[in-house]
């Protein structure tokens, strides 16, 4: 398992082993390869929905590469130019047109952001049905938050970037909910902006931020992710820990070496990831209007808001909890409430590895009540993020308010809903289905 | 587990349920017609680009509508003596701000602009009817106004070739006061042509991107099956 | 824990299968990513061929145009500059024009299509440089006494002829080089292209 430790490489005497052995003794290569790949032994009965962790470090390289080559050529410049455009907007324009091969890199990050949500959503889920947050992986859930969070934050920067009409008034939306904040929230919002508008210099520092620093940061958090991960060694649908049942040589019984076992199967669903991707980014690349908003084709305009805006899909089920929140607490009205809305419910995932009180981990083993709180809550989450697409009406308020309810019942109530439920007796053993 | 496979399935459903308000019709073209899209071209430098720019457009794409750069200079490029130029409009955006109360949009990308969540082609749509609904308005400033888009700021710049349409106060119905040179058919074949082209200028590697895409998804699929096997050979050993 | 005991020949075939198949889709992934580093249609649109109108340039003249963000230099040469070619054949390092600096109709004695209108690109061949016009003969301009007029590169000290011709011994490795050009008429020349119309 990761961390223990392993002899060094021993040449056969051939150049090639000689210069492993060489690097061997001055870097961990072997104990990287063996702790994190040949010798980290994961539960053999993974199915469909652990394919998501590897796929969302995938999509990850995917960004980064087709990120770097965007920066290139994209100009983060507010400015009109000589037709009367904005420099970013036309800039973006020029990549798809003028620059070859640019349309596959741009549709390639623009299909890779929504992607990214997909996986991560689903990655998340797969914690949710198997209690993978559950000790003693409450760190790895911790920093996969982060993750979650920073990636937020990326996107929301990124999304910034085309200067289209939704990428601006998106932006103007969102940093606008920290003036909510009580005393420090209009000077805060000026801040974080460095203008009284969306500007020049928020499109400047957003790129700043979604080029370097919380890509940075994501890295750093998905490394931590990985490596607590590798120290507790995974979960699986069972939930059950591995590494009581080992063999004489201390190997889990019920354990696969992660490759060449998992490499060659996480190689199939990266095909038909690919495809799916594919498929979306050659045939519907602005993703039914839901992955490229049709009003981010017209170039930002200060002076005229679009008829109807909403954010990028991903946000959408935040966005309808902060417009549930309609009434005035403690005297701070609704606004702030909206906002501490929308970021507890994003928060609150933190909390689950002590929310939830169940004596199992699986819901394979967990009765009746988790799989209906559960069924109801992804309706819910669905619910609210379809009622964030469209506009506010008082049917969608009053049902985005239910819905609201219900969300933060899921995991505030958990502590006590978790235990009553019927629990099923946990094999000793894994089992293959 | 199967349940909340379904309730995956429950939002795009949902999501394709919502509908616009305005009735559009269906644009008949399609971007593959090379000769309705060379068509448009010639309409489009000859009545849109006075005062609209199509300006991440150069004049040598429009050689992929199966032109020579010959035929292009000759009775395409009004604008720039340079066919690696790019279509800007002829007149100043501040002059036309007087003019028109609104700088005209650039239309380069026009249809993707107009689309709608859900309906990939409803851009088209919108601009085929919207080209074909302006009417005579002597309330207007400009003598003109459109069923589709309300007190638009824009004249049509089509008459010549649609005639005069009038609002009938009683059946609140378009009807044609003052013919033009086209009959009506002629005339929403001429408006289709257009409509394609501008269609084809949102995107003109749209067709390319289809061929492209179905080739990535063959060598995909190949790549699955032996994939698939490799993955199936390794698991042998597991029990 | 060893695979390679176990990796009979149909698994090995299954992994050279795969890895070929999947290493060919990765080089394919890699064409819009070199292709996306080559001039965009923007910058062939800005490099496109220059048109010249060479009708007021004076004998002994010279002026610069731009062709492709470069120098491209257009001299008048006077019966006197013409005459010192021959004599510096054996001074410079290439004096017949051997090396591919120049399109083949401006491989002759003068580096040129007309005899006395010389079109280079001025820019010297050793690291980039644009080399300064020192046209008087002999020491008035800094130069050596037995100088007979051309260009000094001031940045290492490439020395070239009034067809372009490096001196020998000089860091700068071949003659200046001779963009293609066409003559549309006795006084229109157009920089970047062969052949009118093309």
């Amino acid at each position: 398992m990761a961390g223990g430790t392993y002899e060094k490489y021993k040449s056969d005497g051939s150049i090639g082993g000689n210069i492993l052995e060489w690097v061997d003794a001055r870097f961990p290569a072997t104990s990287m390869w063996k702790g994190h790949l040949s010798e980290y032994y994961a539960p053999k009965n993974f199915n469909f929905w652990y394919f998501f962790g590897s796929l969302a470090l995938l999509v990850l390289v995917i960004q980064i590469v087709t990120g770097i080559f965007l920066v290139m050529h994209y100009k983060p410049d507010a400015a009109l130019n000589a037709n009367g455009v904005p420099v970013a907007f036309a800039s973006v324009e020029y990549i798809m047109r003028d620059v070859p091969g640019g349309w596959i890199i741009r549709y390639m990050h623009s299909t890779g952001a929504s992607a990214f949500f997909i996986v991560v959503y689903l990655h998340m889920f797969r914690g949710l049905l198997y209690g993978s947050y559950r000790k003693p992986r409450e760190l790895t859930w911790l920093f996969g938050v982060g993750i979650f969070l920073c990636l937020m934050g990326e996107a929301f920067f990124g999304y910034l970037l085309p200067w289209g009409q939704m990428s601006f008034w998106g932006a103007q939306v969102i940093v606008n909910l920290f003036s909510a904040i009580p005393v420090i929230g209009p000077d805060l919002s000026i801040l974080i902006r460095g203008d009284f508008v969306v500007g020049d210099a928020t499109l400047n520092r957003f790129f700043s931020f979604h080029v370097i620093a919380f890509p940075l940061v994501l890295l750093g958090l998905i490394a931590a992710h990985v490596l607590a991960l590798h120290e507790t060694g995974s979960n699986n649908p069972d939930g059950i820990d591995i590494k009581e049942k080992k063999d004489a040589n201390g190997i889990p019984l019920d354990g696969i070496p992660f490759h060449p076992y998992y490499t060659v199967k996480d190689i199939v669903g990266v095909v038909v990831f690919l495809m799916v991707f594919s498929a979306v980014m050659f045939f519907a690349p602005e993703g039914g209007g839901y992955f490229l908003e049709t009003p981010n084709f017209y170039p930002a305009d200060p002076l005229k808001t679009p008829p109807h805006i909403a954010p990028v899909w991903y946000f959408t089920p935040y966005y309808s909890i902060l417009r549930a929140m309609v009434w005035n607490f403690f005297g701070l009205d609704a606004k702030f409430w909206g906002v501490v809305g929308m970021g507890a419910s994003v928060v609150i995932f933190a909390f689950l590895p002590w929310l939830d009180r169940s004596p199992v981990r699986s819901i394979r083993y967990r009765g009746p009540i988790y799989k209906t709180m559960l069924t109801i809550f992804v309706i819910c989450f669905f619910i609210l993020g379809y009622l964030g697409t469209l506009s506010p009406s008082p049917m969608g308020e009053l049902i985005s308010q239910v819905c609201t309810v219900f969300y933060f019942f899921f995991f505030l109530g958990m502590p006590w809903w978790s235990r009553m439920d019927k629990f099923k007796p946990v094999p000793e053993r894994v089992t293959m289905k | 587990m199967k349940k909340f496979l379904i309730a995956l399935l429950f939002a795009p459903v949902l999501a394709f349920a919502s509908g616009g308000s305005v009735h559009v019709d269906k644009w008949p073209g399609s971007v593959g017609d090379k000769a309705a899209l060379q068509n448009g071209a010639k309409l489009f430098v000859n009545y849109c680009l006075n005062c609209h720019g199509a300006s991440y457009m150069r004049y040598k794409n429009l050689v992929d509508l199966g032109l020579t750069e010959q035929a292009v200079k000759d009775s395409l490029m009004f604008t720039s003596d340079k066919i690696g130029g790019l279509m800007a409009v002829a007149a100043r955006s501040d002059e036309q701000k007087l003019w028109f109360g609104a700088t005209p949009p650039d239309l380069t990308i026009i249809a993707r602009a107009r689309g709608e969540a859900g309906n990939a082609g409803a851009g088209a749509d919108w601009l085929y009817t919207y080209l074909r609904s302006f009417y005579r308005d002597p309330n207007r400033p400009t003598g003109w106004n459109n069923t589709v888009f309300e007190n638009v700021g824009m004249p049509n710049p089509l008459w010549g070739l649609q005639g005069q349409q009038v609002m009938n106060p009683e059946t609140h119905k378009l009807e044609l006061a003052v013919p033009g040179k086209y009959t009506a058919q002629e005339y929403d074949k001429q408006i289709s042509d257009l409509v394609g082209f501008m269609v084809w200028m949102g995107e003109p590697q749209q067709e390319f991107r289809r061929t492209l895409g179905f080739f990535v998804l063959a060598f995909l699929a190949l790549l699955f099956v032996v994939a698939y096997a490799l993955k199936k050979e390794f698991w042998k050993d597991i029990h | 824990m060893s695979n390679q005991g176990k990796m009979d020949c149909g698994r090995r075939r299954l992994v050279v299968a795969t890895a070929a198949v999947g290493g060919a889709g990765a080089v394919a992934a890699l064409v819009p990513f070199v292709s996306s580093l080559l001039p965009s249609e923007r910058a062939k649109a800005a490099g496109a061929p220059v048109e010249v109108d060479v009708s007021k340039l004076e004998s002994g003249q010279m002026m610069t145009v731009e062709w492709r963000g470069k120098p491209v230099w257009i001299i008048n040469r006077t019966k006197e500059m013409l005459e010192t070619l021959p004599k510096l054949d054996g001074a410079v390092a290439d004096p017949k024009s051997d090396k591919d600096m120049q399109p083949a109709y401006a491989k002759n004695e003068h580096r040129s299509i007309k005899p006395e209108l010389m079109v280079v690109v001025g820019i010297c061949t050793h690291l980039g440089c644009s080399p300064s016009s020192k046209f008087k003969k002999g020491a008035e301009e800094g130069m050596p006494g037995d100088w007979l007029g051309g260009f000094l590169c001031p940045c290492h000290g490439s020395t070239f002829d009034f067809a372009g011709r490096v001196y020998k011994a000089k860091p700068a490795p071949t003659n200046l080089e001779v963009p293609p050009h066409v003559y549309l008429s006795d006084t229109r020349i157009l920089i970047g292209e062969d052949k009118k119309g093309a």
